[in-house]
């Protein structure tokens, strides 16, 4: 293990996460093109089941613990810790999920090392691992490096196709143990998402607001279009904790992921938590007044204009053309 | 109860940025600093706490442009005091601010022992990672985020506090307090507060500086930016341009096109 990329093998209720197929897709492409191993390890309670799945990788280290069954972040980093710290890799992929956040951050502070949040790539410039991140909400793509190893990447979803980090191979599993001190931070329960009027992820058109429709009074503009497109409205964050829309129409990371045949996205500047919901939609039409809005860069179509002129005319467009369909 | 609410300026995406000679890092003369999103949302939250049980509220924030506004702000909409961190350089990492910010809470009189650190989850430029965990490290605090709603029991000495997974799932936690908590969102948008009110905060309030001390390499493992480009919307999506009506058209074309007409 030591010298190989690692990945953190992040298991939610059971299975393991897409975000980290796509991290061993990322991580298998970096140990080739460096000539080393890639290693992941697991933690949870019973995943030796799991470590079965990760057949990307060539050698897997599980780490078994009661206090492990729920991605806790101090319990998993110290585990993590304790795991790595005689077998050091030269980078430590975590993926940035909802279940993950703030492993990677204690990880880091723990070996004293480096992290870098935010990644959606790496690559070897001479020899040197190089992380390519993209942040202030996607408007800047910054190439990082760091002094020291492991550097700890936070690896944001989409980095590669999970496919490519699927594997019917078997790896090696290995069993490593840890001392954990008991844990002030406890999940008492799950609850389930709430059941919607409608299911988004079932609807082939989905008109999606962000902050740019600038009011719930807007709304209406955007439920006629959907109307006209036979789709339902969604909406990204700021929007849900408005109380605009409720939560079970809110698209992205801590939402639904979301693949229409058509998402037409209003006001919505296209961060990566956004993003991440909505990127495999079959075609992206985005509306946008900044044409420097991130939503460009996944959308197939885009029109610079402020939303509240465009949607109107738009809705009356898609509204004369149905009619004229309907009278030949 | 003693609630301190870490607070954090970014820059405001919405505005052009641009990228310093050097190609390093944004070029800080052309940016409008505002209060990082979910930091606003701490605030709120632990304004709702104060309501609720009676807390005093402090705001901690690193020194930076428009800090002040910031600051008064929460005085205004509430809070019981503003401290004010200086001396960080101007671009400092999210690892020293969340030393300096720990450092001032062991150090000014009146900050600890704190029951409840509340700050945002994450800010848009924490690139070497999130304040949140790193000062419950350095104080060796528990941690949670992505919390939404946060309730605290009769004694004052366990919150619940749900935290957000995808697809709508929420994680119920008991959490040991006092403990450091990164705020996704408050249970209610952000109060507003009249600029009116602001301006008698700053006619009546004060804010208390403080400096930071820290060593001059930030005392931390170095995360070292190579080089800082604008992501270029451009590359990607067809633009159509025109007038509303003609724009309208043309999407139209393409919609019928893919069979969604
Ligand atoms: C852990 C975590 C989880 C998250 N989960 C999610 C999630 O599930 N879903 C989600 O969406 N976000 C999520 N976020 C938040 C995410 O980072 C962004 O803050 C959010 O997506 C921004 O929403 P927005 O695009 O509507 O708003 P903004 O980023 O404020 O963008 C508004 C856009 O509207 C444009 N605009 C303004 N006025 C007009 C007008 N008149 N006409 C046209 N355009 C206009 C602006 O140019 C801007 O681009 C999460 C963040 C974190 C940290
Ligand atoms: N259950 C746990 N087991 C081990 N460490 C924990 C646990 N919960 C929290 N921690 C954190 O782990 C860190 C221990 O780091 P160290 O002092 O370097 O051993 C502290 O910051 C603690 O906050």
């Amino acid at each position: 293990m030591t010298g190989s990329i690692c990945v953190f093998a992040e298991q939610w209720r059971g299975s393991i996460s897409e975000a980290t197929y796509e991290a061993l897709a990322l991580g298998r492409e970096v140990a080739d093109a460096l000539g080393v191993q890639l290693t992941a390890i697991l933690t949870g309670s019973n995943a030796r089941e799991l470590a079965q799945t990760l057949g990307a990788a060539d050698l897997v280290v599980y780490v078994d613990h009661p206090l492990l069954a729920e991605t806790l972040p101090q319990p998993t980093a110290e585990a993590l810790a304790q795991v790595l710290q005689d077998r050091r890799p030269r980078a430590f992929i975590v993926p940035l999920t909802n279940v993950s956040l703030g492993v990677g951050t204690l990880l880091a502070l723990r070996l004293g090392t480096a992290g870098i949040n935010f990644c959606k790539d790496v690559r070897i410039a001479g020899g040197r691992l190089q992380a390519v991140c993209v942040m202030y909400g996607g408007k800047i793509e910054a190439t990082v490096e760091a002094a020291g190893e492991p550097v700890v990447l936070g690896l944001w979803p989409g980095a590669r196709p999970a496919e490519k980090g699927r594997s019917s191979r078997s790896p090696v599993v290995e069993e490593a143990t840890v001392s954990l001190r008991d844990s002030p931070v406890l999940l008492r329960r799950y609850v389930e998402a709430e059941a919607g009027d409608v299911d988004l992820t079932k609807q082939d058109v989905l008109v999606a607001v962000g902050r740019g429709i600038q009011s719930k009074d807007n709304l209406g503009l955007a439920e006629d279009l959907a109307k006209s497109l036979g789709g339902a409205v969604a909406g990204s964050r700021p929007v849900i904790d408005q109380g605009w829309l409720p939560l079970s129409r809110q698209v992205g990371k801590s939402g639904l992921s979301v693949k229409p045949k058509l998402y037409v996205a209003l006001g919505i500047s296209g961060a990566p938590e956004h993003v991440e919901g909505m990127k495999d939609s079959a075609l992206i039409v985005a509306v946008n007044s900044d044409p420097r809005a991130p939503i460009f860069n996944v959308a197939h179509y885009g029109i610079v204009a402020d939303v509240l002129e465009t949607i109107p005319v738009l809705t009356a467009a898609i509204e004369a053309k149905r009619a004229v369909a309907r009278h030949a | 109860m003693r609630i301190l609410v870490l607070m954090k300026m970014a820059p405001d995406v919405v505005e052009e940025l641009e990228i310093a000679p050097g190609g390093t890092a944004l070029d800080l003369d052309y940016v409008r600093m505002i209060l990082s999103e979910s930091d606003d949302h701490a605030l709120e939250q632990a304004l709702l706490l104060k309501e609720r049980h009676g807390a005093t509220v402090t705001a901690l924030a690193l020194d930076a442009p428009e800090v002040d506004d910031a600051l008064f702000t929460a005085l205004a909409k509430g809070a019981d005091r503003a401290v004010k961190i200086a001396g960080l350089d101007a671009g400092f990492p999210t690892s020293q601010a969340a030393r300096a910010m720990s450092q001032a809470i062991a150090q000014v009189p009146g900050l600890s022992p704190a029951d409840l650190i509340l700050t945002g989850v994450q800010a848009i430029d924490d690139l070497d990672g999130l304040i949140a965990p790193m000062v419950a490290h350095a104080l060796d605090l528990p941690y949670l985020g992505i919390v939404t709603r946060l309730s605290l029991d009769a004694s004052g000495r366990t919150a619940l506090a749900t935290k957000e997974y995808p697809g709508g799932v929420r994680g119920e936690f008991e959490v040991k307090l006092p403990a450091v908590l990164g705020i996704q969102a408050a249970e209610k948008p952000p109060r507003y507060v009249p600029v009116a009110k602001v301006r008698a905060a700053m006619k009546t309030q004060k804010i208390d500086s403080a400096p930071a001390s820290l060593p001059a390499d930030g005392g931390c493992a170095a995360a070292q930016v190579v080089e800082m480009k604008r992501n270029e919307p451009a590359g990607h999506a067809e633009m159509l341009d025109g007038d509303p009506e003609s724009v309208s058209d043309k999407l139209c074309g393409i919609l019928t096109g893919h069979g969604l007409l």
